[in-house]
């Protein structure tokens, strides 16, 4: 089978090599048979990659360690669910689901336009089967999934427990699509610099693109922090750790690019502000997966080796000269047709904040990719800490929040100024109450925290005033009831109402972020069976220790030796709130040199954090049991000393039943954050607010629009 | 002023003042950045109160918990220097003998204090190009 | 490498070739391919800034009635859109005149 599927690479690569050819062939003669036959050939891919990556699959359910990837990233004993995902935890499999991903996003947008733009799609057409093409021969030519080794052994290594948690194994393929969608919108630019049509058909395709490229990456960025907070023995969800900044960078140019499209639609200005800003988020998407795989970067999640380091470093390179070649030399296509009419303009404040995140972006690229910097221009590689990245981005952060409550307020084009003062009355009230308030309640020691809930207030204060002030419009003119004047005012201004919707969600995800690490108790310490602490306002009671061996045939397991853990009880003023239990999974090192008994828990050891989740706070507890005390110690050395692998499972038996009778204290780390849960809501509210942005109006009603329009505005010159 | 004029000094504003905050960043990032030292490095160069990232493997052995505080001696990553770092912290998973870490040390007098939480371990790579027969340990 | 790979690996290297030899086919054949009448890049851009200019008078309506705009303001903000508009319509018909005229010769 494995034949199969480096066939399946070697039928891609042709099919590449042939649609680039066809589509710049077919646009440069004027013979549309070539560029449909290109856009074929991309359908074509998506069919070889496809059957490519139902190989792979097929071999992990089937355990087929015949294929080295899956002996090394998989087992008997990883979960099938788990052993489903691991395709995508090796280098290998994960360039095949990149490359994979790619093909069908591709295919589906080049589907979406086949009937227009035919011109810029073949050149579209043209760089994606680029990117297909690198990511396939580095998997030919450098790390190739279908390796395999004969004879086979008969068991894998098993799936890295780290990743042994469903929030992980969705967050991989959401990224890629985040990732890979980031390059169409770039293509696209291409296409459009290459033949000169930098116009208003090319916004209205490239806005589909870009939004579904923002909606995939900031989900998936949202997820990894979910998972780092709530599955990680760390207790947090944003270290600033260079994979997590490099895939906020182009999310952070992308939301950029969403608001100044506006502004080109509407002024025809920004033009090369534009595409650079498109071409930037796809060359910082290549950037983040790059770094993933290069080991250029030390992080927490250094996955790569040396080896791809070179083909990436010359694919960014040809990438940002081709860019900065088109965009110089077709800067005539790219000259605004107008000027900002006045500073209080609703497209001033899109202005700004497309600066606001721009240098968002410079900073975290800045601290990024400082190691390299340092290195090249003083010799010494020198890293920056979050403390470094927080200086700067919480200021920056501040601002970007105002600004969306000031939007809103401003009129298109040129505003009135004696009625943007009025109509900052209220938001500005919201945000002085909630000072006043907060000030009563003692928040003042922490500044950021304060301003950024006032910011927040702004901002719904503001929004607030929106929707009601539009709905009351409505029902000037519809007498409808207030319910019904919302629905019908937001479904027939989606995109200025979805846009509030994100904006207020981002209010309120900034309002979580500021509340749960300025307001934060932590307590690390050891702890007795029936000892306790206080953790802010809550005190942590140590019950009684847990124990729990799994039978490795319980699938449904992660596939540990040994759980050990606690019962927490956790009560705020002598009621009780919440029974804990958090645990520490021992897992099988697969090295018998540790011996026979050792060896089955001297593997990796992987937290099992419990966590109270509320509206108000998280309460969240982690526990590192202690087994180097010389009792159990002694289990293990006598276990290695007299039993054979097949009698070692008694050895953990008897460690799991001493530690119940005997526990030494454990290492205890406690953390109350306010707020948390404020985070992943407002995440869901920035997603919902998008798709209600995006979504189409129905088609009746956008004729039924676009006559009464075309008749009032024939109607208005005539009377003038 | 005449509305391009106007623009004009708008822009050259604007411009002066992103030179000047890019400029504030990039100047702060040098002297806030810790340099990343193998251990044989920091015994060469370490000077006491400043702060750095020392990147090696946790020597075997060398681990022992001592009350709140976590024992352990960073190594060069092809053998030799050995550096005995007291931190105390959060503790990654991935922690253990033999792992590749990077940890902030401050030097105080004869020992290395390893900054609160600065404790990194790198995830055993799973996206290393194994040779033939190696065993990964997990 | 055994019957079933060699089976399925044909079965694969002949649908690709299906689906992307089909507009080639079509066109050595001189069958009309499945193109749309108006392939005219022109006459898309025009479609699509209409629709652009449409949105921006219902936005500036809705920018007066949420009280941001002054009634001066607004009748000159409505009034130089609309111009726009029109200006749009106006290139409009006249590609639409354009190309109906080959037709009628």
């Amino acid at each position: 089978m494995a034949d199969l599927g480096r066939i399946c690479l070697l039928l891609a690569l042709v099919v590449c090599a042939y649609g680039i050819f066809a589509a710049l062939y077919g646009v440069r003669t004027g013979r549309v048979e070539f560029s449909e036959s290109a856009r074929r050939a991309v359908y074509a891919l998506a069919i070889v990659l496809t059957t490519a990556f139902v190989v792979l699959e097929l071999a992990f359910l089937r355990n087929d360690f015949a294929f080295n990837t899956v002996a090394d990233t998989s087992s008997r004993t990883t979960p099938t669910f788990y052993r489903a995902a691991a395709v995508w935890s090796s280098q290998e499999g994960s360039l095949l689901l990149w490359a994979w991903l790619l093909s069908l996003w591709s295919s589906l947008a080049l589907f979406l336009v086949r009937k227009r733009m035919r011109d810029v799609a073949a050149y579209a057409t043209a760089v994606l089967l680029g990117f297909a093409g690198f990511f396939v021969a580095l998997m030919i030519f450098y790390a190739t999934p279908f390796q395999t080794t004969s004879p086979a052994p008969a068991e894998g290594v098993g799936l890295d427990p780290l990743l042994r948690f469903p929030t992980m194994m969705i967050h991989p393929p959401m990224l890629y699509s985040g990732y890979t969608l980031c390059t169409i919108p770039l293509a696209f630019a291409v296409g459009a610099l290459a033949t000169r049509r930098v116009d208003a058909d090319w916004i209205k395709a490239i806005r589909r693109f870009a939004f579904a490229a923002w909606l995939f990456l900031g989900v998936g960025i949202l997820l990894g922090a979910r998972w780092s907070y709530s599955e990680l023995g760390w207790g947090g969800y944003w270290g600033w750790d260079a994979v997590e900044n490099a895939s906020l960078m182009p999310w952070l140019t992308g939301t950029a690019f969403l608001h100044s499209l506006m502004i080109q639609e509407k002024r025809g200005m920004l033009k090369v502000w534009n595409v650079s800003l498109v071409l930037a988020t796809g060359v910082l998407a290549i950037m983040g997966t790059f770094l993933v795989r290069s080991g250029v970067l030390n992080s927490i999640h250094a996955f790569g080796g040396a080896t791809l380091g070179v083909p990436f470093v010359v694919l960014i390179g040809v990438l940002v000269a081709g860019s900065i070649y088109l965009v110089v030399s077709r800067r005539d296509v790219l000259r605004s047709e107008h000027r900002l009419d006045s500073l209080l303009s609703r497209e001033s404040i899109f202005l700004a904040n497309n600066v606001v995140l721009v240098a968002l972006c410079f900073v975290i690229f800045w601290g990024t990719y400082f190691p390299l910097i340092s290195e090249a221009l003083t010799g010494n590689e020198a890293s920056v800490g979050p403390p470094w990245f927080d200086r700067y981005t919480v200021p920056l952060a501040l601002v970007l929040v105002l600004l969306s409550g000031i939007g809103p307020v401003i009129a298109w084009r040129r505003a009135t100024l004696a009625n943007a003062r009025r109509n900052f009355l209220a938001p500005v009230l919201s945000a002085l109450i909630v000072l006043a308030v907060l000030l009563a309640a003692g928040v003042s020691q922490r500044p950021f925290a304060l301003a950024m809930f006032c910011c927040a207030a702004f901002v719904l204060g503001s929004v607030a005033q929106e929707f009601v002030r539009g709905a009351r419009a409505r029902q000037a003119i519809a007498g409808e009831s207030p319910p019904v004047a919302l629905l019908a005012l937001v479904r027939r201004n989606r995109r200025r109402y979805g846009g509030y919707v994100v904006h207020v969600g981002i209010a309120v995800l900034f309002v979580g972020v500021a509340a749960s690490s300025s307001f934060q108790h932590a307590v690390e310490r050891p702890l007795a069976v029936g000892g306790s602490t206080r953790v802010g306002a809550y005190t942590v009671r140590y019950v009684r220790p847990t124990a729990t061996i799994t039978p490795k045939e319980d699938r449904a397991h992660t596939g540990s030796t040994l759980d050990l853990g606690a019962v927490l009880d956790v009560s705020k003023a002598g009621h009780h709130v919440a029974t804990l239990r958090p645990s520490e999974g021992f897992y099988d090192s697969g090295e018998p040199a540790q011996g026979s008994v050792g060896h089955l828990i001297g593997g990796q050891a992987v937290s099992h954090i419990s966590m109270n989740g509320g509206i108000t706070r998280d309460v969240w507890t982690a526990i590192a049991p202690n087994i180097a005390t010389p009792a159990l110690q002694r289990i293990i050395t006598v276990g290695n000393r007299t039993l054979s692998p097949e009698e070692a499972p008694i050895a953990i038996g008897v460690l799991a039943r001493d530690y119940l009778k005997d526990p030494p204290p454990a290492q205890f780390h406690f953390i109350v954050s306010p707020l948390v849960m404020w985070i992943w809501i407002g995440g869901l509210i920035v997603f919902g607010g998008g798709l209600i942005a995006i979504w189409p109006a129905p088609s009746a009603l956008r004729r039924r629009v676009a006559l009464r329009s075309r008749s009032r505005a024939a109607a208005g010159l005539a009377r003038a | 002023m005449s509305p391009a004029r106007k623009r004009s000094v708008r822009l050259v504003a604007a411009l002066g003042a992103a030179v000047v905050l890019a400029s504030a960043l990039i100047y702060t990032s040098f002297s806030a950045a810790s340099p990343a030292l193998t251990p044989s490095q920091l015994l060469r160069q370490a000077q006491p109160d400043r702060s750095y990232q020392l990147t090696g493997k946790v020597a075997q052995g060398s681990v022992r918990h001592e009350g709140d505080a976590l024992d352990f001696s960073v190594a060069d990553r092809a053998g030799g220097r050995v550096i005995p770092v007291v931190y105390t912290g959060t503790v990654p998973d991935p922690f253990r003998e033999g792992r590749e870490v990077i940890v902030t040390v401050r030097k105080q007098g004869a020992r290395f204090v390893g900054e609160r939480d600065s404790l990194i371990t790198k995830c055993p790579s799973k996206y290393k190009a194994a040779p033939a027969g190696e065993k990964q340990n997990y | 490498m055994n019957v079933l790979i060699v089976v399925l690996a044909l079965v694969l290297l002949g649908a690709v070739i299906a689906v992307i030899a089909g507009p080639l086919r079509a066109s050595l054949d001189h069958r009309a391919l499945q193109t749309d009448a108006d392939a005219s890049p022109r006459r898309a851009e025009l479609e699509a800034a209409r629709e652009s200019k449409y949105r921006e008078i219902r936005d500036a309506e809705l920018d007066f009635r949420t009280g941001k705009l002054s009634d001066d303001d607004y009748a000159a903000v409505d009034a130089a859109l609309r111009a726009e508009a029109l200006a749009i319509l106006d290139q409009l018909e006249a590609l639409e005149r354009e190309s109906a005229t080959p037709r009628d010769a």
